[in-house]
């Protein structure tokens, strides 16, 4: 395919589109508005369905209804909207209802400095909706990444029947890059499950398969399911056991906790000689790269590991860096979030030390390169 | 087994109400009127909010879908684009239709699109135990106004018919046959259709403002309901007294799930 200029969220619109979102709704807000424009004009064009809503608590029910329906489904937001979504993303976790909800982070809270990057809803991506439960959430760092994280999280959504959340800041999701998408058949698409037996054969929505994910029918499929978020046996109905409660709450967590070594995505820079690390995503993973190359060209020997999954945490990645670096940087648009986490898998094998950054002004590389600097000197003591 | 029998769960019975409640009533109309309409049980999907009200779907046996507090009607609003010959029939209640699911219910009401919308109101929030809601007649008691309502209450059919719904109807859990009927005119109304059906809460409404029981408040519904013609032909002080049931509004409209197709066809076909 030939290269073409696009933007992020273009880009995020159009890897949707390629792994088989046939529905959106939504509602517009900067800077993720790009998205459900996008998404407006080509889904129609393949036979899929856009819905504006009165507002982000619609655009959120209305795909996971959708999805319910026998669609693939994405919706797109930033803070303020994301913060609203909240509920009935603790929705689509107990019905296990696959979704794709994108987040282009903008500086909170409440309006905030509603078109300045942020990086500031890492902890609301993970722990937004109320109660237990997991979160697979991935941050592309180029054009061309957004397009493929989009496959992979609808890819996801599908095989776990979760709710994905693409972590985009403004930065990436208004850049414009040149990019080569992949073709068609270059894309690898994971179909919506399908129950593998009847009603007659014993057939129960929500009984785990082998992967401990149910396959839930669609509606309309002849199955006359129900589909509740309270707490629910394998049939799909409500009950108030305590034993029960317990055994769903571990089911939801282990389904992905035993798949966590394959959906943890990074990148390692410089990492076989490094004796310090700089880790980051999304955004500021491009300042911090050229911000490692220039330290490097001062002689420094400095890594660098990039997060695309940001939940589940890397904790094995990071655990193991953490044994042979003398200290992690961890730069980050918001007033530290992830570093706690850094810290928490590090294990205190190593110090790490947080670089936030909140001033709506996006890292210079310089800036990332003298705090390497300085956590250099500082070692050397 | 009677003929509508397969249209509930019975393994899922009996329900939670409590005794003398007007749900299963409103239920069971639901269920005669499916029938009656002919509707292909495979294809018909039943969507509910939160509230004692929305517990009904679990006993209807269908595709069923027990959603969040007021978000039944966009949930709703998802599998009918996502699949236009599924029949949508959304239960709500008071609480959930025209407070948290407001903007909700104004929007779908709006979009004309097709779903049949059947209220529950009993003028309370039951589940919770009785505190007041939008359709809290002015001046009467809950757990949330012990000195009695403040807020006025609103009227959902006007509110309805405002917005754009093309079928409109009111009637009560002691006019079974009427209910039927016009959750039956509702089915087959292509468009955004509600029904508003007065139903009895002895226990959390009645008692605190002193109606009776469960056959004092039925008995209040006959003496005080008027077929629409002959309320209109009441004088205004009549009228305080009394509330129209039957097909309030029939309009013509556009339905969303229709227009939406029209332009996948367009666009498919390459027309900008
Ligand atoms: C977001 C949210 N807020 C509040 C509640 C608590 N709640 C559950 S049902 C209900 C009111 C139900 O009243 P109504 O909709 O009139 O239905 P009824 O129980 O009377 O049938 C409330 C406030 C909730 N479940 N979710
Ligand atoms: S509280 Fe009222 S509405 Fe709820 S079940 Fe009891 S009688 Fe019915």
């Amino acid at each position: 395919m030939k290269a073409r200029l696009m933007q992020g969220n273009e880009a995020c619109a159009e890897g949707a589109l390629a792994a088989g979102v046939r529905f959106f709704g939504g509602y517009p807000i900067t800077p993720s508005t790009e998205i459900a424009e996008q998404m407006a004009k080509e889904l129609p064009k393949v036979g899929g369905t856009f819905i504006q809503m009165e507002d982000e608590i619609g655009g959120m029910a209305v795909i996971l209804g959708a999805s319910l329906g026998g669609k693939k489904v994405l919706t797109a937001t930033s803070g303020p909207g994301f913060s609203l979504k909240q509920e009935l993303i603790g929705y689509a976790a107990i019905a296990e209802i696959p979704a794709v909800i994108v987040n282009v982070q903008r500086v909170g809270p409440s309006t905030g400095q509603p078109t300045s990057p942020s990086q500031g809803d890492i902890m609301q991506i993970r722990w937004g909706t109320h109660g237990d439960h997991p979160m697979i959430a991935l941050a592309p760092w180029t054009v061309r990444e957004a397009f493929d994280v989009a496959v992979m999280a609808v890819n996801y959504a599908e095989r776990f029947r979760t709710p994905v959340i693409i972590a985009m800041d403004e930065v990436v999701g208004h850049m414009r890059e040149k990019v080569v998408l992949p073709e068609a058949n270059e894309i690898e698409i994971y179909p919506r499950r399908k129950p593998t037996a009847t009603r007659a054969e014993g057939y129960q929505p929500f009984t785990p398969a082998e992967d401990l994910v149910p396959n839930v029918a669609n509606f309309g499929d002849g199955y006359h399911i129900h589909v509740t978020g309270l707490i629910h046996d394998e049939t799909g109905f409500p009950s108030g056991n305590a034993q029960l409660t317990k055994e769903c709450t571990d089911r939801w967590h282990q389904k992905i906790a035993r798949v966590q070594d394959e959906i943890t995505h990074y990148d390692e820079f410089f990492m076989d000689d490094a004796e310090f690390v700089v880790l980051a995503y999304g955004g500021t993973a491009r300042s911090a790269y050229a911000g490692v190359e220039a330290a490097r060209e001062k002689g420094i020997k400095v890594g660098m590991l990039r997060l695309m999954t940001i939940w589940p945490f890397a904790d094995k990645i990071v655990k193991k860096a953490a044994a042979k670096a003398k200290a992690i940087l961890v730069p980050e648009m918001n007033y530290g979030q992830l570093v706690h986490e850094v810290e928490r898998a590090a294990a205190g094998q190593t110090q790490v030390i947080s670089l936030p950054k909140y001033n709506t002004e996006i890292f210079e590389p310089s800036e990332i390169c003298e705090a390497i600097e300085t956590m250099a000197k500082e070692a050397s003591k | 087994m009677r003929t509508y029998e397969k249209f509930f769960r019975m393994n899922r019975l009996p329900h939670i109400w409590c005794p003398g409640c007007g749900n299963g009533i409103v239920m069971k109309a639901i269920v005669q009127a499916i029938e009656k309409a002919g509707l292909d049980q495979d294809k018909t999907v039943i969507v509910s909010g939160i509230g004692c009200s929305s517990r009904a779907s679990g006993y209807m046996n269908f595709d069923t879908l027990h959603t969040a507090h007021g978000r039944a009607i966009p949930f709703a609003t998802g599998i009918k684009l996502a699949n236009p010959e599924l029949n949508v029939i959304v239960i709500t209640g008071d609480g959930d239709a025209t407070a948290i699911g407001g903007n909700h219910f104004i929007h779908g009401a709006r979009r004309n699109i097709d779903l049949t919308v059947v209220l529950f109101n009993n003028n309370i929030y039951g589940m919770t135990g009785g505190q007041a809601s939008p359709l809290t007649p002015h001046g009467k008691k809950a757990t949330t106004a012990p000195y009695g309502t403040v807020d006025r209450a609103f009227d959902p059919c006007q509110l309805a018919q405002a917005a754009g719904a093309t079928f409109v109807a009111r009637s009560t859990t002691f006019h079974v046959p009427q209910t039927v009927d016009a959750i039956v005119q509702g089915i087959g109304n292509k468009g955004f259709s509600l029904i508003e059906t007065i139903t009895q809460c002895p226990i959390a409404y009645g008692r605190k403002n002193k109606l009776g029981d469960a056959a004092n408040m039925l008995k209040w519904m006959s003496e005080h309901a008027a077929p629409l013609a002959a309320y209109n032909k009441l004088s205004d002080e009549q009228k305080a007294e009394k509330f129209p049931i039957g097909v309030l509004y029939k309009g013509a409209a556009p339905e969303y799930s229709a227009e939406y197709a029209k332009l996948i066809k367009q666009a498919m076909e390459g027309k900008k």
